[in-house]
């Protein structure tokens, strides 16, 4: 979008670029001012002069100097509004019309004496402000391309694709962490470190071993599992063994998070890097929207991940023992089954899909030690406003939070600061319905 | 290895103004937490609010130092009053991720560039301290072997320990009283002294004000003593830390939060130095090829972490605490 409103901005430059016109030219346009009040239209004129030049652009026509256009009326009027002169454009279609001096002047063209074929593509008068003695030259679009404003619908819709697109990856974490709070009750302030996890070590085995970023993605997804099995097996297993408290839980993970990002930092430095492909693609139209081929199959591979989580809850024994572990641990317990195996099962779960989302994100911009941590807030804001514990509404959450982000800024959130618009949603959701849009009514308060 | 500068900034910085913000922070959080069992993870927001309320005040409104006061003090009461509206209905882990958005949204709004002719853009504010400096009537700095502090640390030492004594001689004698009985009782068993006919609402949000403007003094304080509001300054981590040194000495403890400040900023201090100067110089101890100097600034981080976790997991009632006034179990 923004490549061919430059591409506009610099035909409308050439278009407006004037050679100051000789005196002398002047003298082969015989046409008389049909003005006979405005002073020697058809006059050498010599004093202080706004000319005039009009050339048809031929926009689409490349190769081709432009040809003048004859024959065509000016007016210039001074500021006050008054007609000073009018002038009509000779072979080189160029007019000159004299004026008193320096000052400012509004000069407009005649439309309707326009040859055939050749249209006004800009604005039919222009203000101009004369600063040399010698007068201004002026020139006015002919058959350029026209420039529009790209209209509200387009954004619009431009802006709820990137939304959706954003809200895709934020679903992939956001499942995590849900499936992760609704089976332990643990709210994982470090969860932002999985992301990140997942990006990062994606960019050593793309960057540093030199693989392919497709199989570097697909291996990252088993080591984000095998990091969140690993977590699990170390740290919250014992943890839950020992009767911990879920708000010293809390209070753990806020300190597994500073850690974390403080090593990945140590490991990975501060700076913002890319994966070795697919770095700079340009954007395909594709009717109201543009997109990527990389956006493209980022938003492919989120629903194909999401839709295969989905047949994992719902068709498996695996899915099924999650559900139940995640509605009531006590009952599926007494009920038989593993629910520390559920739980580890989960924690690979979770973490994989955040790796994922790590590596997508990074795919989408680019790799950083913060990555995850900034996304954080957003990841918490979709999951309580799905409905905290529950995998669907993390989903629909998310893509709520996403377009939300994105279509802000066009309905006066300040686009610096667009997470705000996401945040106030996280906030107001909690005021009216705080057990969020899928979530079960229960005690929260 | 020069021991010495070592030792001078663990204990400049232990008793320096930067253990102040902490500790006048940490204070706040100790009502929130310790005491009412609130957990307030958007301090940071208080303080944000508190710091840019004197700020606007003296820079763009032309106020006096003590009005601009004032106000930092009231926004940041303001602040607890709209926060807690909505949210001091929910359970703790909501109420953590709420306040945490809050801060957030303010930091971003504060930073933002549209709202730059009044907060200053990233840049933040700063031209407020002429009354504040022309106060100090320390001529020169001191050195007093172990730790050293400039003339202007002196005068913002002077008066933050004095601010710090008389919010914990508040929080002393508030606690011991009725009124405090209650917040702790809430903190015990909410359905319990709500069944006693208290209005359990009024007093968590009596308590989330008492805590965020005291966090709000954090807040001003720390513009006064750096001479400038930066928006950057008031990220979660300021949160995060500021509970670290609260854990470290102990919640629902008077001094606990002081204590902790002073111990935080010891140890972040002097693994800071103790860091820098393994990494610096010709031979250093630790060689580059291990860590460089830019790795190392970032071990006391690491360390912190961990040692956060360490902290929850086998000593949660910090130095001075007792294991059962922490409130760990969400109600």
């Amino acid at each position: 979008m923004r490549l061919r409103t430059a591409a506009l901005f610099s035909v409308m430059m050439a278009g407006l670029v004037f050679l100051a016109t000789p005196a002398s030219a002047e003298t082969t346009s015989p046409s008389p001012g049909p003005s006979a009040s405005a002073p020697a239209s058809d006059a050498p004129v010599t004093g202080p002069a706004i000319r005039v030049r009009l050339l048809d652009q031929q926009e689409g026509k490349a190769g081709n100097n432009p040809p003048p256009v004859p024959g065509v009326t000016v007016t210039v009027s001074d500021d006050s509004d008054t007609e000073i002169g009018r002038a009509v454009t000779n072979d080189a279609g160029v007019a000159a019309v004299a004026i008193p001096g320096k000052g400012k002047y509004s000069v407009s063209i005649d439309e309707s004496t326009l040859p055939d074929g050749v249209k006004l593509t800009g604005k039919k008068t222009l203000d101009v402000s004369v600063n040399l003695t010698s007068g201004q030259n002026v020139a006015f679009p002919l058959n350029g391309k026209v420039v529009e404003a790209t209209p509200f619908v387009e954004r619009f819709v431009d802006s709820v694709v990137s939304g959706l697109k954003y809200g895709l990856i934020i679903a992939l974490a956001a499942m995590g962490l849900s499936l992760i709070f609704g089976t332990t009750g643990l709210t994982n302030f470090s969860h932002g470190e999985l992301i990140t996890f997942g990006a990062i070590t994606a960019y050593f085995l793309n960057s540093t071993l030199g693989l392919p970023v497709i199989l570097a993605g697909i291996l990252t997804i088993g080591i984000g599992g095998l990091f969140g099995w690993g977590q699990d097996r170390v740290l919250w297993r014992p943890l839950r063994s020992r009767g911990t408290g879920i708000i010293a839980m809390m209070i753990v993970s806020i300190g597994l998070g500073l850690l974390l990002r403080n090593l990945y930092q140590f490991f990975f430095g501060a700076s913002t890097r890319s994966y070795t492909d697919y770095t700079s693609q340009r954007a395909r139209d594709y009717g109201l929207f543009d997109l990527s081929d990389k956006e493209v199959a980022i938003m492919v591979i989120a629903i194909v991940t999401i839709g295969i989580v989905a047949t994992i809850m719902t068709r498996t024994r695996l899915g099924k023992a999650m559900r139940a572990v995640s509605d009531n641990p006590a009952l599926s317990a007494s009920s038989g089954m593993r629910v520390d195996g559920v739980i580890s099962s989960v924690w690979t779960m979770g973490a994989a899909l955040s790796a994922l989302a790590g590596v997508l994100l990074g795919l989408n911009s680019q790799v950083n030690f913060m990555m995850g941590y900034q996304l954080l807030l957003m990841v918490f804001a979709a999951t309580i406003l799905g409905g905290l514990g529950t995998v669907w509404g993390a989903v629909l959450g998310s893509l709520i939070i996403g377009v939300i982000t994105e279509v802000g800024p066009l309905l006066g959130v300040p686009g610096s600061i667009k997470e705000v618009g996401a945040l106030v949603v996280l906030i107001l959701i909690l005021l009216i319905r705080p057990q969020g849009i899928l979530g079960r009514a229960e005690r929260i308060g | 290895m020069d021991f010495g500068s070592i030792i001078d900034a663990a204990f400049s910085n232990a008793f320096g103004p930067q253990a102040i913000v902490f500790a006048l922070a940490a204070i706040g959080l100790n009502i929130h937490f310790g005491y009412t069992g609130l957990l307030n993870f958007g301090q940071a927001g208080f303080m944000a609010v508190g710091a840019f309320g004197l700020a606007v005040a003296m820079v763009r409104l032309d106020l006096p130092l003590p009005v601009g006061i004032l106000v930092g003090l009231v926004a940041s009461a303001v602040l607890a009053l709209i926060l807690g509206v909505p949210t001091l209905r929910l359970r703790a882990d909501y109420l953590a991720i709420v306040t945490i958005a809050a801060a957030e949204i303010l930091r971003l709004v504060f930073g933002a560039v549209e709202t730059k002719a009044v907060f200053g853009g990233s840049n933040g504010l700063n031209g407020f301290t002429e009354t504040w400096n022309s106060l100090n009537p320390y001529s020169k700095g001191i050195d007093v072997g172990f730790a050293s502090w400039s003339r202007n640390d002196l005068w913002a030492m002077t008066v933050g320990w004095v601010v710090v004594a008389l919010c914990c001689l508040l929080t002393w004698a508030l606690m011991r009283s009725p009124w405090g009985r209650v917040l702790r009782s809430i903190r015990e068993d909410e359905d319990a002294v709500r069944s006693l006919g208290k209005n359990v609402f009024l007093y968590k949000m009596q308590a989330l004000m008492l805590g965020g403007v005291i966090g709000g003094l954090g807040g001003i304080f720390f513009a006064l003593k750096q001479a400038s509001v930066v928006p950057s300054d008031y990220s979660t981590n300021l949160t995060f830390f500021a509970y670290t040194a609260l854990l470290i000495g102990g919640a629902a403890r008077v001094l606990g939060p002081v204590v902790g400040s002073m111990i935080f900023w010891f140890l972040i201090s002097g693994l800071g130095a103790f860091f820098s100067q393994a990494t610096s110089g010709i031979d250093p101890l630790i060689p580059a090829s291990v860590m460089t100097d830019t790795q190392a600034s970032l071990i006391r981080y690491i360390l912190m972490g961990l040692g956060l976790m360490l902290l929850m997991i086998y000593r949660p009632q910090g130095i001075f605490g007792d294991r059962k006034e922490i409130a760990l179990d969400a109600r």
